[in-house]
């Protein structure tokens, strides 16, 4: 009998295949870029839709290394930091009030009690719908956006820290008491340390919900930033500017789920042992 | 009837507990003694985890009275030490960390950091040493067997020489080899380090080999109150020889027909013994029964 490589549910790729696999997608989506877009190109040489790569590098070249006419700074930078500062601002206070306060719930009965139907009303209010209203009571300074990436990330990283915390078995905690442990040093010192791996993995997921309001509180009112940028650009239709910008956004998320990512593979080897 | 005295770690008076209309203890004594090896047995659902958490602290009588070492049981405290059948040990936490935890969550300030002192390192790794686990000591707990893990929980409860050691089947996940080598490994450390342990298992052989003093739990009894739902009592106790430092001892035919009465006395539904006639054959054994149970 012999294992196919390919077809079927008994194939087994061969290393070799699987990288080939996995870069054909993106191989058969720059292929079809660049087909359309030297299409057009070929037929109107104006044509701002489908820039063609070299268009784009000029572009890259202009945002990334020239100080701008008008300002003198290099813009892909500027509005890298902008929006970076925003965004791990936001991320970084929901995550820590989220596990301050899902650890505490997940610890302590009256606490849920009282604040659990709240967290997950709040939950569900849409962040963006709320947006003009914060705008309106916060100004639409840096102050607006970071309350907006708050408020999107920190109700479901409070409930999702909230629910491991309850998933710590009992026995644990009465094991501390029985070793002399105070409530403080139950909830700091046993709890804790075992779900900031989990926290870790929340914040990875909650960071592509983050970008999204990042991106609309830009685009609605800033000067600079990422996302200000592409809705500037916008109305010249520059997509020789846009694409390399979309594509730069989705390396900074990349990178920064691979390094909490590698984070948690080095730092918590018994999370990932329990979690198998 | 006995009341407790100078030697008593664990007294227990009286005491009842249901879960909502179902009552499962019923009117439990029991008195145990320092350096006592007790364990207790009784069907699946009788009551026994119930009466081990009563103990701990973990749950709350309804009615009477739990002393352990003279005072009245609280929450879980120092007083008692537990080894449970899992989750006994912090998986973020080495097998030397976990040991040294007593030593740090007693004696230090949770919002300092945890420096061990070299005496409690020594202390740790004598416990270590004992249980056969110094190798092991900067090992995670997901990388132990299971029989290792609950060695490393013993000397995690350990270290804090607790008047009493509360042990809820903590053999009961491991594989039979394994189970009969911590088994002699534990009554070897009883013996060794004059440990006072109460024993909660459901299995019987397990409980009549390990115990200085065995106790069965049961519902399958019979008493003058008519028809009452009734909760489990203390059906048999007795003193057994301690220490026999030898597994043969469970093929011999004294020990085969113990198991076997008390299996008939305590695990069948058809035999009810009158309260009056519980082989209550300890010498620290009491009753204190109310009128109408014995009233016929």
């Amino acid at each position: 009998m012999k294992t196919p490589i390919l077809f079927g549910l008994n194939a087994k790729p061969t290393p070799l295949l699987r990288v080939f696999l996995a870069v054909l997608p993106f191989a058969i989506a720059i292929a079809a870029y660049v087909s359309a877009s030297n299409a057009r190109l070929a037929e109107n040489s104006a044509d701002k839709l489908l820039p063609s790569a070299s268009q784009m590098t000029k572009a890259i070249d202009r945002a990334a290394f020239k100080e701008d006419r008008r300002t003198g700074d290099y813009l892909l930078w500027k509005d890298t930091a902008s929006s970076l500062k925003r965004l791990l601002t936001g991320v970084g206070i929901a995550a820590f009030l989220g596990l301050l306060l899902g650890l505490n719930m997940g610890l302590f009965k009256s606490l849920a009690a009282s604040l659990s139907p709240f967290i997950t009303v709040v939950s569900m209010v849409p962040p963006l719908a709320i947006l003009p209203i914060l705008f309106i009571a916060f100004g639409v300074g840096e102050f607006g956006k970071i309350v907006l990436i708050f408020l999107g990330t920190f109700p479901i990283i409070t409930r999702d820290i909230f629910l491991a915390t309850k998933k710590i078995p009992r026995e644990q905690i009465v094991k501390a008491q029985t070793l002399g442990a105070s409530e403080l040093a139950i909830v700091y010192r046993i709890v804790l340390p075992q779900i900031f791996p989990r926290l870790l993995e929340t914040v990875r997921l909650s960071l592509g919900a983050a970008w999204l309001f990042l991106i609309a509180a830009e685009a609605i009112a800033s000067t600079d930033g990422l996302g200000y940028r592409i809705f500037l650009v916008r109305r010249y239709l520059s997509m020789d500017m846009i694409i390399p910008y979309v594509i730069w956004i989705t390396c900074i998320g990349f990178f920064m789920d691979y390094l909490l990512k590698q984070l948690i593979k080095r730092k918590y080897k018994w999370y990932l042992a329990a979690e198998d | 009837m006995a009341m407790s005295n100078e030697q008593s770690i664990l007294h227990i008076e009286d005491v009842y507990k249901s879960y909502g209309d179902k009552l499962i203890l019923d009117n439990i004594d029991l008195s145990v003694n320092k350096g006592e090896f007790c364990t207790l047995v009784g069907p699946s659902g009788c009551g026994k985890s119930t009466l081990l958490r009563l103990i701990l602290g973990q749950e709350k009588a309804d009615h009477g009275a739990l002393t352990i070492n003279g005072h009245a049981a609280g929450y879980p405290d120092t007083e008692r030490g537990i080894v449970f059948q899992r989750y006994s040990l912090y998986p973020h936490l080495t097998v030397l960390e976990n040991v040294l935890l007593g030593k740090h969550l007693s004696k230090r300030r949770w919002y300092l950091p945890w420096v061990a002192s070299q005496a409690s390192k020594d202390e740790a790794m004598h416990y270590l040493d004992v249980l056969r686990l110094s190798a092991a000591a900067n090992k995670y707990p997901h990388e132990l067997s299971g029989g290792m893990q609950q060695r490393v929980a013993i000397a995690q409860a350990l270290i804090m020489k607790p008047p009493v050691l509360l042990m809820d089947e903590p053999f009961g996940a491991l594989d039979p080899d394994t189970r009969e080598e911590l088994q002699l490994f534990l009554l070897e450390l009883w013996d060794k380090e004059k440990l006072t342990i109460f024993f909660v298992t459901h299995d019987l052989e397990e409980a009549c080999f390990l115990g200085s003093r065995m106790l069965v739990l049961s519902q399958y009894y019979a008493d003058d109150r008519g028809e009452v739902a009734r909760g489990a009592k203390i059906v048999s106790d007795y003193a057994l020889p301690s220490v026999a430092l030898s597994t043969e001892i469970k093929t011999s035919s004294v020990f085969q027909e113990l198991i076997g009465s008390v299996r008939q006395q305590g695990f069948d539904p058809s035999v009810l013994q009158h309260v009056r006639d519980f082989n209550l054959e300890h010498p620290d054994s009491f009753q204190t029964l109310l009128d109408q149970e014995r009233s016929g």
